[in-house]
């Protein structure tokens, strides 16, 4: 009765193994199964989705004119201080004084990507980009300033 | 010959203390335990605390309603969708609005993709640290797909602070009903590998069952939740005993397991992916037109008072309670993590036994330190 139990033991033992090496044995001859991406060598052909959140950017048209207006609604929404408005008073040429941004200062080391300053902006002046390769040498390349130099307010947006 | 290191290592009775982290593969995080052993039983297990702190209450306090949901995806990382629902449904208590139907289907949908792919990777992990190394990349292949389908639908792969007070921050990408479907397609060819490999593998079966034994009373006594708590016989899901969002409109089964041993702890896992998929199955196609977020001020205040929310996270009961004095900032909030009670049982567990099955309790509890932290 001992040494029956015995035998099936072992013959179970035996059996559980051969079902768990013949998947291990059928992924090593199937390599078309096998789904590992080359990073970093598929850089080119790496595309990730258009909602990624990698950093925040500030689009620019062609004239070098951003939609951003100044509100401080993304720096309010922020939860870790990241966006910093610094605004001037720009003077048109009617003499009327307008309110402008001087320097949008984004921290990318502070930024924790929840996406909160986009969903805030009314005029939809930033978005995220789906750079993710931020490493640098110095920390403070982090900090960024978004608005080009000499850019300027589009038209129509208030 | 007497040196100082034995010194140090054994206390007068010729016990020896060891220490297991914080930096080890098995402990999943930065945990630090400290074990009393004779010879190879365990007399004591100590676990210390505090490696990962961030103080994620403290911080929640000078937050307001809107910001402080992303620090909740970092606590319990593997089921940040949960957590962030968790706070979600709490703040909204306090605002009285109502959910758009298509925003709780989505909310319901998310949960359930993340409790798969938490469920999924503790099952790789604890095969990892039985041995077992393949596993641990199968379980990732079909993380990956989740994975994509959140960095698709949501930006993020991991800390997706999805779901805001009123509902979710963007409407399902247009791929992601095709997706799914593919996900659920992938699922069911490849879910007998997951027995294949695992589950009626001997050197598994020897090594977890009948180790680790947690009672059900001693279950309740420590406030063991989620999985852990299932297999000992207590029903414990909070989405069965106190539905929230659409859950009682579903059809689903709580699994109990009455073995209350690692191998029980495991196969509630298991299963539970299957009960997962079977509500993402009812839902994927019937995802009702609307609005996916609820007109909400700009500026959120709740009123005065004390607002408690539970969900059931991958890991057990979440609770968020929040207390307001009718500001924008909470006055104080407090979460009850299920990591940090699940962890208070892990002494009582493994006391007596041996420091392999150690390994195999600590992985069938599934323990997340972020968590346990916070």
């Amino acid at each position: 009765m001992f040494l029956k139990e015995y035998i099936s033991d072992v013959y179970g033992a035996v059996k559980s193994m051969a079902i768990g090496m013949k998947r291990t044995l059928y992924y090593f001859t199937h390599h078309q199964e096998i789904i590992t991406q080359q990073y970093p060598d598929n850089r080119d052909t790496l595309v990730l989705p258009e909602r990624f959140r990698g950093e925040v950017v500030m689009a620019h048209d062609e004239k070098n004119e951003h939609r951003c207006t100044g509100c401080t609604a993304c720096e309010l929404a922020c939860p870790n201080g990241t966006i910093k408005i610094i605004t001037k008073f720009d003077i048109s040429p009617e003499g009327k004084k307008k309110k402008a941004i001087d320097k949008f200062i984004y921290h990318l080391e502070l930024c924790t990507m929840c996406n909160l300053c986009i969903e805030a902006c009314p005029t939809n002046a930033i978005h995220m980009a789906q750079t993710f390769e931020h490493s640098v040498f110095d920390r403070a390349q982090l900090t960024k300033v978004l608005n080009k130099p000499g850019s300027k307010l589009q038209e129509g947006v208030e | 010959m007497y040196t100082i290191t034995e010194e140090i290592l054994t206390t007068p009775s010729g016990d020896m203390v060891i220490n297991v982290g914080p930096q080890h593969p098995a402990t999943h995080g930065v945990l630090h335990l400290l074990i009393t052993l004779n010879g190879e039983t365990i007399k004591k297990v100590e676990p210390h605390l505090g490696y990962i702190h961030r103080s994620i209450e403290k911080m929640c306090e000078s937050l307001s309603y809107r910001q402080f949901i992303y620090s909740t995806s970092r606590m319990d990382y593997l089921s940040a969708h949960i957590n962030n629902h968790g706070c979600a449904l709490a703040v909204e208590k306090g605002l009285q609005v109502e959910i758009p139907p298509r925003a709780e289907v989505i909310r319901v949908l998310m949960d359930e993709l993340t409790r798969v792919a938490s469920h999924i990777l503790a099952w790789g992990a604890l095969a990892m640290d039985l041995g077992a190394f393949t596993p641990f990349f199968h379980a990732f292949r079909e993380r990956e797909m989740i994975n994509d389908i959140m960095e698709e639908t949501c930006g993020a792969r991991l800390t997706m602070n999805y779901m805001v007070p009123g509902g979710v921050m963007m409407d399902i990408h247009p791929n992601f009903q095709r997706r799914v479907k593919e996900l659920l397609k992938q699922f069911s060819e490849k879910i007998d590998e997951y027995d294949e490999l695992v589950t009626y593998n001997t050197i598994f079966i020897n090594r977890t069952k009948n180790v680790g034994y947690l009672s059900k009373e001693d279950a309740i006594s420590f406030g063991v939740s989620g999985p852990s708590a299932r297999a000992s016989g207590v029903s414990c899901d909070i989405r069965k005993i106190y539905p929230y969002s659409i859950y009682d409109k579903l059809k689903f089964d709580e699994i109990l397991y009455t073995e209350g041993d690692s191998y029980a702890r495991y196969m509630v896992r298991v299963q539970e992916v299957k009960q997962s998929l079977s509500i993402i199955e009812q839902l994927i196609d019937n995802i009702p037109e609307g609005d996916f977020q609820a007109k909400t001020k700009a500026v959120l205040k709740l009123p005065k008072g004390e607002f408690y929310s539970r969900v059931e996270t991958a890991r057990g009961e979440l609770g968020v309670y929040i207390v307001s004095e009718g500001g924008m900032t909470p006055y104080r909030i407090k979460f009850r993590s299920p990591g940090y009670s699940n962890l208070s049982a892990l002494d009582h567990m493994t006391r007596g036994s041996k420091i392999g099955d150690l390994i195999a309790s600590m992985g069938t509890l599934d323990l997340v330190i972020p968590d346990i932290d916070r």
